[in-house]
């Protein structure tokens, strides 16, 4: 038996799928580990479920389909995942390019049955791909505690300091480890952080100042002042020439 | 009733409009300054010069056109090339006959004569050429060509999540899925249809509840429509097809990226002679963002102007939460159409 999860807002869908996986249950036996109707439900429903496939609608409302896969590939469990997308050429591409599994609506039960045992056999897809699939930054970061995922938006992150084999991901509520390269984070929220030291990215909005930092057995530099903490960061010389602008923009 | 008016491209301009008379007025002024400007070396010289071939030249030019606004409605019957030849004969005959009124009074011989009337002729064929260009730039088949372009496409998108939602009703409720396949076929008919036509509001309207009512039958609950219909005037005429993709960006802009509950109003009144159509949607920034929505609208704004000319206009603005669209047109009827023709 193959644990099922299906992910869509429009409950006429499910409906639809699951008179299909029914229709299906000789040649691929399965049952419905659970259903969602959003992004955010999914996130919230699928660990705990114990799905083995997840048919995931890529065009949700409350988070991007792609973007909950990609929180998802962080479980110890993580299902294999089938994309369903109505008519989004460009995502599409993405998914061939990418080699990630996905179905076009409506969904036919011969399509079903080929997908459901390839993603059964294979697991999982590899977060790297995911990653460039993606055409947006993503909304939250995740931080798997147990078999839960935490999300933070990412609007609220002050910033995020590399420290060992970990990020530390600084809010002004606290903070939690994530396993992500500082560089990838980088590249991705481009336009939400700024590099202020070689280990350490700041968000443009959190900036709300600089300080000079003397003395002590450091070199003379810079620190940034930050909104919401009292935490001072130190600016790299390497950046300052570039970081010092935005204390023209504020 | 179409936008196609009673003339074609190949009309002779008509001769009793401003701005015709002042074209031809201005073009045969220029024309003759810059032959004196060729035949003169000076300004000053070209200029006295002109004064005096001015003298000549505009009584000629006058009664020329009241010559040509006389026979006006007599020259449109005609085919273009017979009505170009009379045209060139009027201007031929009134030079020449002004020529030799002139030359009675000095004494001065047909000297001059077959001169004057190659210069008329040129001016008359160059004058007729400039105008049949400014009629092609605005011809109604060039309107016609941009509407067919303009052609308003449904998201596949919509069509897609349709079809894949009344797949799951025909188990569970085969009547229901029935009228769903009804309201698709008309609302795609309505689509392909001539979109040179006017329309009646009245069926504007009812695409839109078969529209609204497809998506329903995906969003469920989340959709929302308040419909404020009763004032509105069902007879007036307006292009097909432009309340519905408003109505369309609505839900996929307003109520589609929201988990909750969408509200979506749909206000059509008649205010004098005027008629007002207001639709508004729940306005979610980040997906306001994307493309796709302005050139709905653009398209709309085209095609509104193509029918109405500057007597329409469509707007759309956020106010607090709500994205508003707003359409306003003159208010026309079959009936108004038919007098305003005769």
């Amino acid at each position: 038996m193959l644990r099922v999860f299906i992910a869509d807002d429009e409950a006429p869908a499910r409906e639809r799928l699951k008179e299909l996986l029914a229709d299906l249950a000789t040649e691929v036996p399965t049952e419905l580990a659970g259903e969602a109707a959003n992004g955010l439900e999914t996130i919230e429903r699928l660990p705990a479920s114990g799905a083995q496939v997840l048919l995931l609608d890529i065009e949700m409302p409350g988070m991007r389909g792609l973007e909950v896969a990609r929180h998802l590939a962080g479980l110890e469990s993580a299902p294999g995942v089938v994309f369903i997308t109505a008519h989004d050429r460009h995502a599409v591409e993405a998914f061939e390019l990418n080699a990630l599994d996905y179905l076009m609506k409506p969904v036919r039960a011969e399509r079903l049955a080929a997908a459901l045992k390839k993603a059964g056999s294979a697991g999982p897809p590899a977060p790297e791909r995911l990653a460039q699939a993606a055409t947006q930054a993503r909304e939250y970061l995740s931080v798997i505690e147990r078999h839960r995922i935490v999300l933070v938006p990412v609007r609220d992150i002050v910033y995020l300091r590399a420290e060992m084999k970990y990020v530390t991901l600084r809010t002004r509520a606290g903070e939690h480890l994530i396993e992500e390269p500082l560089v990838a984070l980088e590249r991705e929220f481009a336009r939400v952080f700024v590099r202020v030291h070689r280990n350490c990215l700041v968000a443009r909005d959190a900036v709300r100042g600089f300080e000079r930092a003397l003395g002590g057995e450091d070199e003379p530099h810079w620190n940034v002042v930050l909104d919401g903490l009292a935490e001072r960061l130190p600016v790299s010389r390497r950046q300052w020439a570039e970081v010092r602008l935005l204390a023209k923009d504020a | 009733m179409s936008i196609k008016q009673n003339f074609t491209a190949d009309a002779l301009p008509d001769f009793r409009n401003l701005g015709v008379v002042a074209r031809i007025l201005l073009g045969v002024n220029a024309l003759a300054f810059a032959a004196v400007l060729v035949a003169e070396p000076g300004w000053s010289a070209a200029l006295e010069r002109f004064v005096l071939v001015a003298a000549k030249l505009e009584p000629s030019l006058a009664l020329a056109l009241v010559v040509l606004y006389a026979l006006s409605p007599a020259l449109a019957h005609l085919r273009y090339w017979q009505g170009g030849a009379a045209v060139v004969a009027i201007a031929l005959a009134v030079s020449g006959a002004l020529h030799a009124a002139i030359a009675g009074l000095t004494g001065d011989a047909a000297a001059g004569l077959l001169r004057t009337l190659a210069l008329a002729a040129i001016a008359a064929l160059l004058l007729l050429a400039y105008l049949r260009l400014l009629t092609r730039a605005y011809s109604p088949a060039l309107a016609e060509a941009r509407l067919q372009a303009l052609q308003s496409r449904i998201r596949p998108h919509f069509l897609f999540n349709s079809l894949n939602a009344v797949l799951s009703l025909i188990r569970r409720d085969p009547r229901r899925a029935e009228r769903a396949l009804e309201d698709l076929a008309e609302l795609f008919r309505a689509l392909m249809q001539d979109n040179r036509q006017f329309v009646p509001l009245a069926d504007e309207i009812a695409l839109l509840e078969r529209y609204a009512s497809l998506e329903q039958l995906r969003l469920g609950d989340r959709l929302k429509v308040d419909w404020t219909l009763q004032d509105a005037p069902r007879d007036a005429l307006m292009p097909p097809m432009v309340l519905q993709p408003i109505l369309e960006n609505a839900v996929y802009h307003g109520v589609e990226p929201g988990t909750g509950e969408g509200r979506i109003g749909v206000t059509i009144e008649r205010r004098g002679a005027r008629v007002l159509a207001r639709i508004d949607n729940p306005y979610i920034e980040e997906h306001a963002q994307r493309a796709g929505n302005r050139m709905a609208l653009e398209n709309i704004r085209e095609r509104l102007q193509l029918f109405f000319d500057a007597e329409a206009r469509i707007e759309r603005r956020v106010v607090g939460d709500r994205h508003v669209v707003e359409i306003e047109m003159p208010y026309r009827t079959l009936r108004t159409l038919r007098t305003a023709r005769s």
